[in-house]
C-alpha cells in the first residue's frame, strides 16, 4: 500500500492521536468523544476490572492554559462530591507527556439527544430540575460551571443526570452572587485570562459573552440553566439577537420584562400552548441584568417546582382564575370524580324530599 | 504529546551545498505534495487527468530548475501556501501561453493511484475555493501519513519488528477498506503469534507511527512555528 484510502487515513489520524498508556494500570479501548480541550477515551483498568473513562489533553495542544485547565478541571470535580457530577478516580502524566484524568464512565444519553426523540413537557421539567441539583451543590461550594447547555448533560439508563464537562468551570470562592464575583479575581490565575471567552454562544450570558469576567457569577449559569430551559420548551436554543423581530415575531418586548430579556423571542411565540408562569420563569433566567435573573440554580429550581406543583411562581403574577384553570385541568380527573359524587349527592337529597 | 526540541526542515535543505541532502530533500518534498498539487490543478483549473498530471510535473520540474523552492522564506508564511502561490502563478502562466508541458522534466514519475473511484468523483465536485483548500489539505495529510507509513515499514524491514508492521498494515491499513476489520483472534491465528501479542504489536507500531508522523512533519515544514501549527491543523485539539 502506498498512498492510504479516505477511510485508512481517517483511521491512522485517530491511532496517531491515541494516549500511550504503556506501563499504566489502563488499556485503551477506544474513544468516547472529542472536545476542545482534550479527547475522552474509555478504557480498562486492570487493576479493578473495570472501564473508566480517561480524559487527555489534545495531542497538540498541550501548552500550559491547556494543561492547567485540565489539572484544575480534575481538582474541582474531585471537591465535588454529588451523585449529579461525574466522580474523579485519578489524575497524572502518561508516558507521552499528555496529562491525563481518570473518571467515572457515564453511559447513556445526551440531553439533547434524549429531547429530540420527544418527552411530556413534565418530564423534561423534572429533567431540568435534575440538571438544576449539582449546580445548585456547586454554587454553595463557591464553583460556576460556565459552559451548560444541552450537550454537556447526560442522563443515564435510570434517569440519573449527570452534568458534564467542568473544563472551564471558575472557583469563586464560597459565597454566591455578586460576593462570589468580587472573590474570583486571582483565585484561579490560569483558568481564563481576564476578559477571555469562555463557553457555548447560544448558551452564553451576555455579561460572559462580552467578556466581563469580573460579572461572571452564578447568575451566569442561570442564564445558560434558562437557556436550556427555553431550549427544553421550544427545541431550540435562544441566541440572543439572532432573531429579528418582525410582524409575525412578538418578542418579550411587549411584557413586563421588556427591558431584562429583548431579543430573544418569547417562548409562546413559538409554541403559544406552552403556559404563561413557565414562560415567564425561563424568561427570568434570561434576562439580560443578572440583578434580574434567580440568584442562584437554587432558586431556578424552586420556582420551576413550583409550577409542576401548581403553586404560584415567583415570576409570574398570575391571578387567582389563572391558577384554578391551572389546578383544574391537571387535576381533571379527581374534579370530575369530584363533581360527580356532588351531582349525585343532590340528586339524591332531591329524590328524598320528593 | 510533547512537540521534538530540534527542527530538522527539508524543506529549508532544497538549498544546502552538500548534493546528497539536496536531493533527499526534493525528494520528500515533492512525495509529500504532489498529489496535493495534482488534485489543486484538476480541482482549480477543471482540466483531464492527464493535463493535470503534466501541469503537476512540469510545476515541479520548474521548481527545482528555477529554484522556487530555495528561494522560500519561512518568515513570510507556510510553505504550503507559498507552494500554492507558485502553482498558481505557474499553471496560469502555461494556459496563457498555450503551452503543455513534456512529462518528466528530470522527476521522478509518481503514478496516480487510479484504485479510488470516489477519489475521482470527488475531484469533479470540488465547488468553490473551501472545497479546494479543505482537499489540499486532506492530500497533504494523506502524503505525510504516507511518507510516516513508508518509513516505518523501513524501519521495521530486516528486524523482529517486521511483524509488527505486517499485523499494522493488516488492521488499520487494508483492514479499515475491508468490509469488516480482521479480528485479533483472526490476525493472531494467521500470524501465528498470541492474541496479547497482536495487541503489543499494535500498540508499539502506533506508538512508531505517531514519532514517525512528527519527524516527517518537521521535514516537511520550516519552522517550529509552521510545525506546531500543521500538527494542530493535521489533528484538531486547538486550545478553546
Amino acid at each position: 500500500m502506498n498512498t492510504p484510502s479516505d477511510r485508512a487515513l481517517d483511521r491512522l489520524r485517530d491511532v496517531a492521536q491515541w494516549p500511550d498508556l504503556s506501563g499504566t494500570r489502563y488499556e485503551l479501548v477506544g474513544e468516547v468523544a472529542r472536545g476542545g480541550m482534550g479527547v475522552v477515551y474509555r478504557a480498562r483498568d486492570r487493576e479493578l476490572e473495570r472501564d473508566v473513562a480517561l480524559k487527555v489533553i489534545g495531542a497538540f495542544a498541550a501548552d500550559e492554559d491547556t494543561v492547567a485547565r485540565l489539572r484544575r478541571e480534575a481538582r474541582i470535580l474531585a471537591r465535588l462530591e454529588h451523585p449529579g457530577i461525574v466522580p474523579v478516580h485519578d489524575v497524572g502524566v502518561l508516558p507521552d507527556g499528555r496529562v491525563y484524568y481518570a473518571m467515572k464512565l457515564v453511559s447513556g444519553k445526551r440531553l439533547d439527544e434524549l429531547l429530540a426523540e420527544g418527552l411530556p413537557l413534565r418530564e423534561r421539567l423534572r429533567l431540568l430540575l435534575r440538571v438544576c441539583e449539582p449546580v445548585a451543590f456547586a454554587h454553595a461550594h463557591g464553583v460556576i460551571h460556565r459552559d451548560l447547555k444541552p450537550e454537556n448533560v447526560m442522563v443515564g439508563p435510570f434517569g440519573e443526570v449527570l452534568v458534564m464537562d467542568w473544563g472551564v468551570a471558575k472557583h469563586v470562592g464560597e459565597a454566591r452572587g455578586p460576593l462570589a464575583a468580587s472573590a474570583s479575581a486571582g483565585a484561579a490565575p490560569h483558568a481564563t485570562a481576564h476578559g477571555t471567552i469562555v463557553g457555548t454562544p447560544a448558551y452564553m450570558a451576555p455579561e460572559q459573552a462580552r467578556g466581563e469576567v469580573e460579572r461572571v457569577d452564578a447568575r451566569s449559569d442561570v442564564y445558560a440553566l434558562g437557556a436550556i430551559l427555553y431550549f427544553m420548551l421550544t427545541g431550540r436554543a435562544p441566541g440572543r439577537g439572532a432573531a429579528s423581530p418582525d410582524a409575525t415575531t412578538r418578542t418579550w418586548a411587549a411584557s413586563r420584562h421588556a427591558p431584562a430579556a429583548a431579543g430573544i423571542v418569547a417562548p409562546r411565540e413559538l409554541d403559544p400552548d406552552l403556559p404563561r408562569p413557565l414562560e415567564a420563569i425561563c424568561l427570568e433566567a434570561l434576562a439580560l441584568e443578572p440583578e434580574r435573573r434567580y440568584p442562584g440554580a437554587a432558586e431556578l429550581a424552586a420556582d420551576v417546582s413550583r409550577f409542576l406543583e401548581g403553586e404560584r411562581v415567583l415570576a409570574f403574577p398570575e391571578s387567582l382564575l389563572g391558577r384554578a384553570r391551572r389546578f383544574a385541568s391537571r387535576h381533571r380527573t379527581l374534579l370530575l370524580v369530584l363533581l360527580a359524587y356532588v351531582v349525585m349527592r343532590v340528586v339524591l337529597l332531591l329524590v328524598a324530599r320528593v | 504529546m510533547a512537540f521534538p526540541e530540534t527542527h530538522r526542515s527539508l524543506v529549508l535543505a532544497v538549498r544546502s551545498a552538500d548534493a546528497a541532502e539536496r536531493e533527499r530533500a526534493l525528494e520528500t518534498v515533492v512525495a509529500a505534495y504532489w498529489r496535493p498539487v495534482y488534485r489543486h490543478v484538476r480541482g482549480r483549473f477543471r482540466v483531464s487527468a492527464e493535463e493535470a498530471e503534466d501541469l503537476a510535473q512540469g510545476f515541479f520540474a520548474a521548481a527545482l530548475e528555477k529554484g522556487w523552492l530555495a528561494r522560500y522564506e519561512p518568515a513570510r508564511g507556510r510553505f504550503r501556501s507559498y507552494l500554492l502561490a507558485c502553482l498558481q502563478a505557474f499553471v496560469a502562466n502555461q494556459r496563457r501561453d498555450g503551452r503543455r508541458l513534456k512529462r518528466g522534466g528530470g522527476l521522478t514519475h509518481v503514478p496516480l493511484e487510479t484504485r479510488d473511484a470516489d477519489g475521482e468523483t470527488r475531484e469533479l465536485q470540488l465547488a468553490d475555493k473551501s472545497d479546494l483548500e479543505a482537499d489540499f489539505q486532506r492530500e497533504w495529510a494523506r502524503g505525510l501519513f504516507a511518507l510516516a507509513v513508508r518509513a516505518l515499514r523501513e524501519r521495521c524491514r530486516g528486524t523482529s519488528r517486521e511483524v509488527a508492521f505486517a499485523l499494522f498494515e493488516r488492521y488499520d491499513l487494508e483492514g479499515q477498506d475491508a468490509a469488516e476489520p480482521p479480528r485479533y483472534a483472526d490476525l493472531a491465528e494467521e500470524f501465528g503469534v498470541p492474541v496479547t501479542q497482536v495487541t503489543n504489536h499494535l500498540h508499539w507500531a502506533r506508538r512508531e507511527l505517531r514519532k514517525a508522523v512528527l519527524e516527517t512533519l518537521r521535514e516537511i515544514t520550516a519552522s517550529e512555528e509552521e510545525y506546531r501549527a500543521e500538527a494542530r491543523a493535521l489533528f484538531g485539539g486547538e486550545p478553546r
